[in-house]
């Protein structure tokens, strides 16, 4: 079985864009990737396109943008994990000797305000019980016990998230902000302030996946894992967002299951890892995959957080990019955008943002389905 | 006209009462009601009523109307731990989240949700603090 290279990256900055349609997104990101791959049309025998609110055919509307059509295309929608999702599919393809090279993309432009899914039925809706905020204040509100996460903890995850996200020029936010800044934005669901919590927002990312065996480029970059599991049921605070679940808390999350099965994959643990792009949806979800990722023991992200490992210079930096808490969320694009960062933090291409001598890189997303994603790359 | 904001989720009387299944295959206790078993795959859930008392677990208050919803903000969401061993995602009765605590007994109770364009009085199901 021959092993997955990354031979191209591009990126669409997130952010809002009037006037730029998700099509024009994509191809602007999918043309950037091929270029820095050196692929050219009828170079890629397949396409996989993650979205969840592009609608039908997004991919094929950006290929035919471009001139580029006659391979599969396929449109992905495994909600925040979506690009994850298509990656997965893209690698296993490649390792099967079905395809020599595969182009990954992610595009979206997401509806402002809090994000309406069509997961919930309407009844769920009218009564109040679809609101995604509150099931990420309960979630946090859970963790603060469990893990001693306080309030400040989850201001201080914005600060760090939104400093390194200043010096990320494809990130919404680049301006960096202070605790007593994200504590006096309002309370959207207790615990969680406005800017606890990411923006749903537009902007796209394309990766271009090659056989180890052809790729070239000056610092080769390895897909050692892409994993994508769903949830096992039981949790109530799941993100397949149930109506109820068991009095349990011995059922692993959907991120452990994907992560679990990723270490396996690359044949690493979590403690090979020197830089690490997570879900922060919101900022105690960041701490959450600490725990469920096995970066830390059960009930110790409070406590990393607090040894300053996870901040940039830290032992092990999480979100450089900046987050999601910087560069806001367009679901189909932002695991692709993590991908993207890891990339070229894995070349050296980071700038101010460098996680110095990065070798072992992962990206998570989790979400709605309930989906998690989990990607390994090392070079 | 009082309705239910959906047909088969709790029973309007008095008392209230909240219909869920039990799988005679794994025992465990559903919410909704359901006639196949998430947990075990089993078609064997047959209808129980739930408790009507059971425990604060988490709580928190939506201050903004959510998309598709038609009642009053802030209000109060949260979930409630029922002795069949089943955690339940509902509303609350309270929504200023500094007056509840972990653990605390609850009770379930039938509340006004909003009025809708047919003159009916829509109402859903809620837990609030057991009265002293």
């Amino acid at each position: 079985m021959t092993g997955v290279a990354v031979a191209g990256v591009g990126m669409h900055p997130f952010g809002r864009f009037d006037g730029v349609s998700t099509t024009d997104m994509g191809a602007g990101a999918v043309r950037a990737a091929l270029r820095e791959a050196g692929v050219e049309r009828g170079g890629f025998q397949a396409a996989f396109c993650g979205t969840a609110y592009g609608g039908v055919a997004t991919g094929h509307k950006v290929l035919s943008r471009l001139g580029m059509t006659g391979m599969p295309i396929v449109d992905v929608e495994a909600g925040c994990a979506s690009g994850g999702a298509a990656l997965m599919l893209a690698a296993g393809a490649i390792r099967a000797g079905q395809y020599d090279t595969v182009l990954v993309f992610g595009t979206e432009k997401m509806p402002k305000g809090i994000i309406r899914s069509s997961f919930f039925e309407p009844w769920q809706e009218e009564a109040g019980l679809a609101a995604t905020p509150a099931f990420f204040a309960l979630r946090a509100q859970r963790l603060g016990r469990a893990s001693g996460v306080t309030k400040d903890h989850l201001a201080r995850v914005v600060v760090k998230n939104r400093r390194q996200g200043a010096q990320n020029p494809d990130a919404m936010f680049q301006k960096e902000t202070t605790v007593e800044e994200v504590l006096a934005s309002r309370v959207v669901c207790e615990p969680l302030h406005l800017f606890m919590l990411c923006s749903p927002n537009e902007g796209a990312a394309a990766v271009v996946l090659r056989r180890a065996d052809r790729a070239a480029g000056a610092v080769p970059v390895t897909l050692a894992a892409a994993v994508l599991r769903s949830h096992v049921p039981g949790p109530v605070l799941s993100e397949s967002t149930p109506l109820s679940g068991l009095a349990d808390d011995g059922v692993p999350a959907p991120t452990t299951l994907a992560a679990t099965a990723a270490y396996e994959e690359a044949s690493l643990g979590a403690p090979d890892l020197d830089v690490v792009e997570c879900q922060d949806t919101d900022a105690a979800r960041e701490l959450q995959s600490y725990e469920e990722l096995g970066l830390v023991e059960p009930g110790g992200a409070a406590a990393l957080f607090d040894s300053g490992a996870t901040a940039l210079g830290g032992r092990l930096p999480v979100n450089p990019s900046g987050g999601l808490l910087s560069k806001g969320e367009p679901l189909g694009a932002s695991a692709l955008g993590q991908v993207v960062e890891l990339v070229r933090q894995l070349r050296g291409e980071c700038g101010p943002r460098q996680v110095d001598g990065a070798k072992t890189a992962l990206s998570h997303t989790v979400g709605r389905g309930a989906n998690a994603g989990v990607i390994v790359l090392t070079r | 006209v009082r309705v239910m904001v959906r047909d088969g989720l709790f029973r309007d009387g008095e008392p209230p009462t909240l219909l869920g299944s039990r799988c005679g295959a794994c025992g465990s206790v559903l919410f909704p009601r359901s006639e196949t078993c998430p947990y075990c795959a089993s078609s064997d859930p047959e209808p129980v009523d739930l408790s009507r008392r059971g425990s604060l677990w988490a709580w928190t208050a939506v201050t903004a109307p959510p998309p598709g919803y038609k009642g009053d903000v802030p209000f109060g969401v949260g979930i409630v731990e029922l002795p069949e061993g089943v955690r339940v995602i509902t509303r609350l009765t309270e929504h200023d989240p500094g007056t509840l605590s972990e653990g605390q007994p609850m009770q379930l109770a039938i509340v006004p949700l909003h009025h809708d364009g047919d003159g009916n009085d829509v109402v859903t199901y809620a837990f609030g603090p057991v009265s002293p």
